[in-house]
């Protein structure tokens, strides 16, 4: 896996009257879990965006090792976005490289705890089921960079703590480079290797922190919930972004 | 005094007229000539009706250029372009094939123009993502969104095609339906219009049960 580099001088849209991002530096290295943590409407999808090569209007420049490219990229969005006419293995199916074995749609189902599912279509599925297939699809491609713009949004907590332990079980057997956008702190902490706190208007990196939490310990609400104390007492820098 | 004559005639006249037409080959003879007029016509102002619309649906430029040649098309009477076509090349096979599918043409792309429009940029975001290509976006993002669209262009461009197809054959072929009710109308032969009307509903439809349905049935299994 390769280190890649974000470097976003200016994005600013036409009807705008000040940039939304501006002067953004990101250096990601590889395997590493990022939570992007941010207020509501800070730019952070259009950061997304730009990564996915899906928003090219900005000036700055991505880097992948050393070159000039935008990484191969598994993108799961707020809405799972999974094609109704198409049952869940088929969704899956499509997203491969043609000389990529479905074999691995197996493995995924069933950490994911959806072998039994497999053959249904998304609508006769619950949201929490959907946004599991949309990040077993982006885990099948085998990305260079795991995007996450906000996955457990709208989850029931209990729903959305089962997904966060099916994800991070997930991401320990199969090693990526992960960008998860939140605006929820807990969440940030309880899933990052290392947080980065951005302002709005324009949006820029405040302050990057590691989360020294052991992996063991991230289920533990009463470890998670100290840390984040402890973050807010020592950096008040962040209060004012959630 | 109507009942039971030439201008009315019975169920019975007209089922006789019907099984006589039948078994001497001449009633399956011309709805088959029409039948295979209205598959080409049909076929082909689908196919380009679908390309043109899904083209002018994603380019905006082309769409503003076209859109103005289009409403003209879209109101040209079906009799005009019928009687140029027929005046332009002739009398002949592929100028009725031609009127025919001039009259068709502007109502599926208008339809597949709208169809293409109101496609979900979310899913079309998702399919580039994940390196879809062009082909893979057609067939698995954009045609299943377009189906509702395309099958309204099926069942509306059918009953159109039916009746500009009748004018375009009474106008200058000398078979198929068209011809023939021409014929019946010269010579006040109500029951023969009434059987060959017959013919034409049963056609519509089997077509519709035998392949419109099913169709639509396979499309939309996905449906709750």
């Amino acid at each position: 896996m390769t280190d890649i580099q974000i470097n976003i001088n200016n994005k600013t849209y036409p009807t705008a009257s000040q940039p939304s991002i501006a002067n953004l530096k990101l250096s990601l290295n590889s395997n590493e879990f990022i939570c992007l943590v941010g207020p509501s409407g800070c730019g952070k999808t259009t950061l997304l965006n730009i990564i996915a090569g899906l928003d090219n209007a900005y000036d700055g420049e991505i880097l992948v090792g050393q070159q000039h490219t935008h990484p191969k990229i598994g993108y799961v969005f707020q809405n799972p976005r999974l094609l109704p006419w198409r049952t869940v293995r088929e969704n899956i199916e499509l997203a491969l490289d043609d000389n990529q074995s479905p074999e691995v749609i197996d493995a995924l189902l069933e950490v994911m705890q959806l072998t039994q599912a497999q053959h249904v279509y998304p609508e006769r599925l619950s949201l929490g089921m959907s946004r599991r297939i949309a990040i077993i699809r982006a885990f099948a491609v085998d990305p260079e960079v795991l995007l996450m713009d906000e996955p457990f949004v709208s989850l029931d907590a209990p729903t959305a703590r089962q997904v966060r332990e099916l994800l991070i079980k997930l991401w320990q057997q199969r090693p990526h480079t992960v960008l998860f956008v939140t605006h929820d702190l807990r969440e940030a902490i309880a899933l990052a290797d290392r947080l980065i706190f951005l302002s709005a208007s324009p949006m820029q990196a405040v302050s990057e922190i590691s989360v020294p939490i052991a992996r063991s310990e991230r289920g533990n609400e009463l470890a998670i919930e100290s840390f984040r104390q402890q973050l807010l007492q020592n950096h008040p820098e962040i209060k004012q972004l959630l | 005094m109507y009942l039971n004559s030439n201008t009315l005639p019975t169920p019975e006249a007209v089922a006789k007229v019907f099984w006589l037409g039948c078994v001497s080959g001449q009633l399956p003879f011309h709805l088959g000539v029409t039948l295979l007029r209205l598959a080409v016509g049909f076929s082909i102002a689908m196919l380009l009706g679908c390309a043109i619309g899904i083209v002018l649906g994603r380019n905006k430029k082309l769409d503003a250029f076209f859109d103005n040649w289009l409403v003209i098309f879209l109101n040209i009477p079906a009799l005009v372009t019928i009687i140029l076509c027929y005046v332009w090349f002739g009398l002949i096979e592929s100028a009725a094939i031609l009127a025919v599918v001039i009259n068709k043409l502007p109502n599926v792309i208008v339809t597949i123009r709208e169809g293409t429009r109101a496609l979900d940029q979310d899913l079309l975001d998702m399919a580039r993502c994940y390196h879809f290509g062009k082909r893979k976006t057609l067939v698995h993002v954009i045609w299943p969104q377009l189906h509702p669209f395309v099958m309204g262009a099926t069942r509306s461009g059918l009953a159109l095609i039916w009746k500009i197809i009748l004018v375009v054959e009474l106008l200058g072929r000398s078979n198929g339906m068209g011809y023939q009710l021409h014929l019946f109308f010269q010579l006040f032969d109500v029951a023969s219009i009434l059987a060959y009307t017959v013919a034409f509903v049963a056609v519509i439809q089997l077509i519709e049960l035998l392949i419109l349905k099913p169709l639509d049935k396979k499309a939309l299994r996905w449906r709750r």
